[in-house]
């Protein structure tokens, strides 16, 4: 993979994460204190940085084998996750991801909540609400940065990417002051699963022993055949979803 | 313990435990003479058209 996949797979990663803890942080903003929102996101921002200064040059010395087993491994299921979610909810057999209805809910639950100033937070609700949101979401994004910027030896542009994901999606929602419902984030998703499916098949399978035919050009055949098989899968739901909507209507 | 449990396991646990007993098959068949990197992407397949049909017969 070169500089621009690496930048692209963590850039959309990140994007979709960064939309849903985007959509938390405005629900506290609003309905509460934008002041304590603001510190809880910029507290999970600061450890989400030390987690990255810590674990970034600590899996440079991990080896290479080893590392693209376990990392691998996780990157796969975490691909698969994401892929089968996508599938799912492009067939019509899960709900689609609607930021605004998540929106409303956090603001609902936020207003019913009481105030409580605590340290220096004049809103503790607000900063623990962003801060969760913003932690959690970001976590599997520190994830996916660390290990494939550790796997393709450029730790920085993988943070770079996640950064400049982070700065856009976080800019946009500050603009519109409203949840960013017209991410196309289920095609994003369906797009992250089919890369960390694809790497993760293949750093896995290296890890482990196995030698690809035509080394790392094997990965220029598997992520096609992966996004060909997501699709055909997802054909396959949909028309057997519509069978089924027809047989209850009719 | 169940957020590590949800971030790393996910919606499906046969998922997890499938990728864990791939690698575990391809690091024992290429100690040997077998190249076995065709057992993940097959593994691919199964596994997600598998969870795919569990997820939409679920009732």
């Amino acid at each position: 993979m070169n500089g621009g996949g690496l930048f692209v797979a963590v850039f959309l990663a990140c994007a979709v994460e960064a939309v849903e803890a985007t959509t938390i942080v405005l629900a506290a903003g609003t309905a509460r204190d934008w002041r304590s929102a603001t510190a809880g996101t910029a507290s999970a921002l600061a450890v989400l940085g030390g987690l990255i200064a810590v674990l970034g040059p600590a899996l440079s010395h991990v080896p290479l084998r080893g590392l693209r087993l376990v990392v691998g491994g996780l990157l796969l299921v975490f691909g698969l996750q994401w892929l089968r979610k996508a599938i799912l909810r492009a067939s019509g057999h899960k709900a689609m991801h609607d930021e605004s209805l998540i929106f409303e809910r956090e603001l609902a639950a936020a207003r019913a909540a009481a105030t409580d100033r605590r340290f220096a937070v004049p809103d503790w609700y607000a900063f623990t609400l962003s801060f969760k949101g913003v932690l959690l979401e970001g976590l599997e994004v520190v994830f996916i940065a660390l290990t494939f910027g550790s796997n393709q030896h450029d730790i920085p542009l993988a943070a770079l990417a996640a950064s400049a994901a982070v700065v856009v999606v976080a800019g946009a929602g500050v603009a519109v002051r409203a949840p960013l419902s017209r991410v196309p984030e289920n095609t994003m998703k369906f797009v992250v699963g089919v890369m960390l499916t694809a790497f993760g098949t293949f750093w896995g399978a290296e890890g482990a022993g196995a030698r690809w035919p035509g080394s790392d050009a094997a990965l220029l055949a598997l992520v096609p055949c992966v996004a060909a098989f997501g699709l055909v899968l997802t054909r396959v739901l949909s028309s057997s979803e519509r069978e089924l909507s027809g047989s209850v209507t009719s | 313990m169940a957020f590590w449990y949800d971030f790393v396991v996910g919606d499906d646990w046969r998922v997890a435990l499938g990728v864990a007993a791939g690698l575990a098959v391809t690091y024992l068949a290429s100690r040997g003479p077998v190249n076995a990197w065709w057992i993940m992407p097959v593994l691919v397949v199964v596994l997600l058209g598998w969870s795919l049909r569990r997820a939409v017969r679920r009732p």
